[in-house]
């Protein structure tokens, strides 16, 4: 197996590529750092200069408002130079090559590439073939890695729960496909997590998951039993009606978070969920908007977690 | 080598009788992480000052980003008190460069204008490259080639000073 | 042209012999005949050993000459010691009409290198609907059919194609793959794909079509050679068939034997596959069946594949590896880990392959076609892309250094390879 190609030959954070394969050290760095950069984001002048003068391209594969949105606004208080480029890409299409994309943006000065593609491991062939000074940021490949996701729950989980060595964390709905699912599944268990579990159907759910380190439920109200965490999962479209899941519907009497399924968790639960929701599929409007969700403050947190990694990669 | 340095807590009580007919009901203080932040903490209430402190962190306003990367476990910086208009106290342990200064003035502005800024350091050791000096000064040391000179604390809570090879 | 090739390690794995000797040529044939000759060829220290027969490379001709092309891949062949190959049906089109056929088997022959055998399509242009014309497309040359990666999905015309090869006595060489259960898979379905968030092809996606196709061999006593055996229950399956009487045989390629779904490291598009690498279970039983015999040869499945196409995401890239030149020191690799006399890791590259394709080569015997190669089984050399005469260079052993590299190679009697350092 080749050196992880995450880090420089000083064992630092030269690219972001997913949690798996993280030191530690690294992830708790990433959350430490996190934290100030949370101050920033609250007062009135909202940038700080250290990325002056160094330009930060998202390279977005797949479309996205949101994280690129986030992504863009981190990279600014960073007061970097923000170029977004949507490239459409279309199986059939015998358009520019990935690496040529790339090398043609190289040509223009990048440091930071912020990189969306809907095939996994997208982003390390790009890593691969980056000049030394270019950073990758995987803002998310196929059904592979979200990283600065993952990094950002863990990051909100920090922040209300405090240790994670005696947490009990359930992710629930479709992990099958949720890159989310699974960059938070190795964050939880590199920082000690004694007990993540995996709530679904079985046609949800991918081969060999427990070789993760997860338990696995197909009932719900018994995952949910005495959790500290609950992350809830977003369902997309297409899997609803079809040979994975028969309707919409369905799924949420099983797999849905309402109060009374909330209630069987610890009573000082908080309820996660990565965004955008499908209310009424993962999750009811009562739960999602009720004492327990954190859902708002993790769009926040992602922000400064996002910062956090920019700035480390960026200095390396 | 030690027997050469100051005591510090005697120039905590040089500063503070130094300060205490400057200091007015409008005055705060703003401590530099770590050994600022020490030294302030100290200042802030041996002279009774009406506002809490303000505690900064200028990893992000460095100049050195680029040679040395993101410096480890920033703090967060907090300042619980309006900087517009304000006549401040910025406290650091040790005055070399310069550059500490001129970070934390850029990040001070940031998050406002205020009226005045005054230095307060323990000690001076010279070797300035910006052109930035101390109103108020405990003492003057000289630090011997590749030695830095460090604000320790103890358990207790006693401040000293430290020369201590660099790195 | 009377050729003697003295003094070198004679292995012919079809009787067991393995001595150094003296192998005698004439006419394009071996010969017992120990009289004068015109060229002698100076074996010390060598193997000589009956000329490879690998039953899957690609030539990529006709409508692929962007990626290589006949000439290439014809001296790769010889270069790799490879005197005898059949090329699956997957050109473009695909070999589904006799002109097509009857122009690659004239290319070929006129390139005067390795022998071509082509299999021909089963189904016309491979869409698994309507029969190709079987009866004219062997007198065009085809020694079987099949459908290369594109497996049948309609059952039904699965049925009737091999009645019908069956009426003529035709083989077919199918890969069994559920194209269903195979889904949008590219890895195997387990715990390495499901790290990588790659969409995985389950092994019963092999073994359920294995089993419905064994059905059928059953109820038609068609002869079907299974190609590129993945899972270790298909393995299995073969044995229970084999044992019952069935008229069944099946390959491995080379790759499969050595590497496994652990090998995708960090989504290394060399081990993209079809079918893809398993797991560290599946590839030990694909290599204890070759050993014993129930998979009956190894192959190249030589795919030669540009640049280009190797880097994109793992999902996105070709599939195959170039192996023609590689078939040999990969296959002696195989034989020294699970410590097999020569002739035995020869035999699943020369004879067996032979009696699978049904010709006279891949023996050492009078009368038998002059296919030889002359290697040195001790020989180390990297896989460098330089090294390959193949316009394929990937393989997921660039870098490596293997032992076995190939002197000279003979066909029908005349050297149509040579090393530069084979010239003693």
């Amino acid at each position: 197996m080749p050196r992880n190609p995450q880090l420089n030959a000083n064992g630092e954070l030269q690219h972001l590529l997913s949690i798996e394969g993280l030191p530690r050290e690294i992830i708790t760095q990433i959350l430490d750092t996190a934290e100030p950069f949370a101050g920033v984001t609250e007062r009135e002048v909202k940038k700080v200069p250290l990325l002056r003068g160094k330009s930060v391209f998202n390279l977005f594969f797949e479309a996205s408002t949101r994280t690129r949105t986030t992504f863009e606004i981190a990279a600014k208080r960073l007061s970097a130079d923000v170029i977004n480029l949507n490239v459409a890409v279309s199986s059939q299409s015998k358009g520019e090559s990935l690496l040529d994309t790339v090398a043609n943006l190289s040509a223009m000065q990048a440091d930071v590439f912020v990189v969306r593609h809907g095939s996994s491991g997208a982003p390390y062939l790009i890593a691969r073939h980056v000049k030394a000074h270019e950073h990758v940021i995987n803002a998310g490949d196929g059904r592979h890695a979200h990283p600065t996701q993952g990094l950002l729950d863990l990051y909100t989980i920090r922040h209300y729960k405090k240790d994670f060595t005696r947490l009990t964390v359930a992710i629930v709905g479709d992990v099958l496909h949720s890159r989310v699912a699974r960059s938070l599944i190795h964050g939880l268990t590199t920082l000690g997590a004694p007990e993540v579990r995996v709530i679904g159907p079985q046609t949800l759910l991918p081969a060999g998951v427990e070789a993760l380190g997860v338990r696995v439920f197909h009932d719900m109200r018994a995952g949910l039993k005495d959790c500290d965490v609950v992350v809830m999962l977003r369902l997309q479209n297409e899997r609803m009606n079809g040979p994975l899941l028969p309707s919409a519907q369905e799924f949420f009497k099983h797999y849905g978070l309402t109060a009374d399924k909330l209630a069987l968790a610890r009573p000082d639960a908080i309820v996660m969920h990565p965004g955008p929701m499908n209310r009424g599929v993962e999750i009811d409007s009562p739960v999602a908007d009720g004492p327990h969700s954190v859902i708002l403050p993790q769009v926040t947190f992602g922000i400064a977690v996002r910062m956090a990694v920019m700035s480390i990669v960026a200095g390396n | 080598m030690t027997s050469k340095l100051p005591d510090a807590e005697a120039l905590l009580s040089k500063l503070v009788a130094q300060l205490k007919p400057q200091v007015t009901p409008a005055t705060a203080m703003i401590g530099l992480h770590t050994g600022g932040a020490w030294l302030a903490e100290r200042l802030h209430s041996m002279l009774r000052l009406k506002d809490p402190i303000g505690l900064m962190d200028i990893a992000f306003y460095r100049d050195d980003y680029s040679k040395q990367g993101l410096k480890h476990d920033p703090k967060r910086t907090r300042i619980p008190f309006e900087v517009e208009g304000r006549d401040l106290l910025l406290v650091d342990d040790v005055l070399y460069t310069g550059r500490t200064v001129r970070a934390a003035m850029n990040e001070l502005f940031d998050y406002g204008r205020p009226k005045s800024i005054a230095l307060v350091v323990l000690a001076d050791r010279g070797g300035r490259q910006l052109p930035i000096c101390a109103q108020h000064c405990g003492a003057e040391v000289e630090v011997p080639e590749g030695m830095r000179l460090r604000l320790k604390r103890a358990e207790n809570g006693k401040l000293s000073l430290e020369l201590e090879r660099a790195a | 042209m009377r050729l003697l090739i003295q003094g070198g390690r004679v292995v012919d794995p079809a009787s067991g012999r393995d001595a150094v000797g003296d192998v005698f040529v004439a006419d394009g044939k071996i010969s017992a005949d120990n009289g004068k000759a015109d060229q002698v060829i100076d074996a010390k220290g060598l193997v000589v050993a009956p000329g490879l027969i690998d039953l899957s490379a690609r030539l990529r001709e006709p409508g692929y000459e962007y990626k290589a092309t006949l000439e290439s891949e014809m001296d790769a062949a010889v270069a790799g010691g490879v005197t005898s190959l059949a090329c699956p049906p997957d050109t473009d089109p695909p070999l589904d009409e006799p002109g097509l056929v009857d122009m690659l088997r004239r290319r070929a022959k006129a390139l005067t290198r390795a022998r071509v055998y082509p299999v021909g399509a089963l189904t016309v242009k491979l869409a698994g609907e309507r029969l190709t014309e079987m009866a004219e497309l062997a007198e065009a040359g085809c020694v079987a059919f099949s459908q290369a990666n594109v497996p049948i999905t309609d059952t039904q015309v699965l049925w009737r194609a091999m009645q019908y090869a069956a009426t003529f006595g035709y083989p077919l060489w199918l890969r069994a793959e559920d194209r269903w259960l195979a889904g949008d898979g590219v890895a195997h379905d387990g715990e390495i794909a499901t790290r990588l968030g790659l969409p995985g092809i389950p092994p019963f996606a092999e073994t359920i079509a294995l089993g419905s196709a064994l059905q059928l061999v059953r109820a038609t006593g068609t002869r079907v050679h299974f190609c590129r055996l993945s899972t270790a229950v298909a393995v299995e399956m073969i044995r229970a068939a084999k044992k019952e009487g069935l008229p069944v045989s099946c390959d491995v390629g080379i790759h499969h034997v050595h590497l496994s779904e652990l090998d995708l490291g960090y989504y290394d598009a060399h081990c993209r596959f079809e079918p893809p690498l398993r797991s560290q279970r599946d590839s030990e039983a694909l290599a204890a069946g070759l050993a014993d015999g129930t998979i009956d040869c190894a192959v190249s499945d030589h795919t030669p594949v540009d640049e280009d196409q190797k880097q994109l995401p793992f999902a996105e890239a070709e599939p195959g590896a170039t192996g023609l030149e590689l078939l040999l020191p990969l296959a002696l690799k195989w034989g020294a880990l699970r410590k097999l006399p020569l002739a035995t890791t020869l035999a699943r590259v020369t004879s067996d392959a032979a009696r699978i394709l049904g010709v006279t080569s891949g023996r050492i015997a009078p009368g038998a076609p002059a296919d030889l190669v002359l290697f040195d089984p001790e020989q180390h050399w990297r896989v460098v892309p330089g090294a390959l005469k193949s316009q394929g260079k990937n393989t997921p052993f660039l870098g490596y250094e293997l032992a076995g590299r190939v002197h000279t190679t003979i066909v029908a009697g005349s050297v149509v390879f040579q090393s530069p350092r084979g010239q003693r």
